[in-house]
């Protein structure tokens, strides 16, 4: 495929996404107004009263953090929000297959049967409720909507394919020569991944079959990482910071290495060699122990990578908020300086977790498909 | 997070992340300081260890973020 015409295929599936007809100005919502990013000055029409509730910062924040079936774009002057409607998709056991556009669903409006909770232990998750209004929080319809952070994934996968395909392609027209474009920037990155993640930790037989694998996972991660940090749409959907796409990361490595695993492999987690006896046969400790670990790797993974990006965007978003808090527009450029200098920081974290977890990847693996010594 | 506990124990998370990766650093720059050749291989072993225990003291935020 030529690079232009990837290229122009990425350019209009985002102007699909961004000139989705559901986007549209939604009626001003008083409690949304204060999560206005850019706040200006004057108050059209008084819309925030003293009688209003202050600015509730961590509200906001973990607004921000959580996924979400709209796409919040900006606020315009009158105090409208303006947001991409994602499509809500959802299976229930009364009504089947549901598909529409969660503009329905905005402002705790119920439609078809369906509202998004807004408070108690379910917020934010879809549920069915019946003409009395009887929510039934037991039984919820099955959520396959394409929220926040799975249209972010998307246009992620986007990218990366248009990245290595063109790269490929260049490669097919003029072999092996002096890099040069996209191929001088991503080349050292796979080369060092190639030869410093897989290499000493797989070994030279084998790293080859893993080697899709943790391209793919180190540049998932390091994409969604940099995509978190840019306000703007497309950016800003905190993928790597949701526990369900860090678990599903970390499942896939736990699957391919207990996949991998040899005898030998096995053998060390159900018969240690080197351990006294009495620890394994009547009450097995060192192979509970060994499961234990088979399971504690991968969640370490998991959260670990979660827990550093989200932490870094509850920051910037507390810096941020700072503003909101003191209500004055001196605190604005001590702020705004601040949340530079986290970003910057923000950049190394991202690298920094990628490279980490495809390095623990690449050791597991390493691990179980090492031979026998 | 609500409830100040949590918050107590999320701070003595980063107390103990900041005892850690501080040790880290102060041995690396001993390290750089005795054999400045050595300093890459150091840097990036350091930046490798401080990002394991930071995802240490994490899983403290994250028990603190969770309990309510």
């Amino acid at each position: 495929m030529k690079r232009t015409s990837i290229l122009t295929t990425l350019i209009l599936a985002f102007a699909f996404i961004a000139a989705n007809p559901f986007a549209a100005a939604q009626d001003h919502d008083i409690k949304e107004s204060q999560h206005e990013q850019s706040d200006q000055q004057s108050d059209p029409g008084g819309a925030i009263d003293a009688e209003e509730s202050e600015f509730d910062p961590s509200e906001y924040i973990l607004d921000h953090i959580a996924d979400s079936h709209e796409w919040h774009l900006y606020t315009n002057k009158h105090g409208d929000h303006v947001s991409i409607y994602l499509p809500v998709i959802l299976y229930s056991q009364n009504s089947r297959l549901n598909i529409f556009s969660s503009k329905h669903l905005a402002h705790s409006n119920a439609y078809k049967g369906f509202m998004i909770m807004q408070e108690g232990e379910r917020k934010g998750r879809i549920v069915e409720v019946d003409e009395e209004g009887v929510i039934n929080e037991e039984k919820l319809p099955f959520d396959l909507s394409i929220t926040k952070n799975v249209a972010a994934m998307i246009v992620v996968a986007i990218i990366i394919l248009w990245l290595f395909i063109s790269l490929a392609a260049s490669y097919r027209r003029t072999g092996i020569s002096e890099p040069k474009g996209m191929q001088g920037f991503l080349e050292p990155v796979i080369v060092f991944i190639r030869d410093d993640i897989a290499l000493p930790n797989i070994g030279d037989s084998k790293y080859e079959r893993y080697m899709p694998y943790l391209l793919t996972v180190f540049f998932f991660i390091l994409v969604n990482n940099l995509m978190g940090l840019v306000p703007v749409i497309p950016g800003g959907a905190n993928v790597t910071g949701n526990i369900a796409v860090t678990f599903t990361l970390a499942f896939m490595t736990m699957v391919i290495t207990n996949f991998s695993g040899g005898k030998g492999y096995w053998k060390h987690i159900i018969n240690t060699p080197g351990v006294p006896w009495w620890l394994k046969f009547p009450v097995p400790l060192m192979p509970v122990v060994e499961f234990i670990g088979v399971i504690a790797k991968p969640f370490a993974l998991m959260i670990r990578l979660f827990a550093n990006i989200t932490a870094g965007h509850i920051i910037v978003l507390s810096l941020v908020s700072l503003i909101f808090i003191f209500k004055s527009v001196a605190i604005a450029p001590v702020s705004i300086v601040f949340v530079l200098f986290l970003d910057c920081l923000e950049i190394l974290v991202a690298f920094l977790q990628a490279y980490v977890f495809t390095l623990l990847s690449a050791l597991f693996i390493g691990l179980a498909v090492q031979e026998h010594h | 997070m609500t409830g100040t506990l949590a918050a107590v124990g999320a701070g003595l998370a980063v107390i103990g992340a900041g005892l850690g990766i501080g040790w880290i650093g102060s041995q690396a720059m001993q390290a750089i300081a005795r054999q400045p050749e050595a300093g890459t291989k150091i840097q990036t072993a350091m930046i490798i260890s401080a990002a394991l225990i930071e995802g240490v003291a994490l899983f403290g935020v994250v028990v603190a973020l969770i309990a309510k």
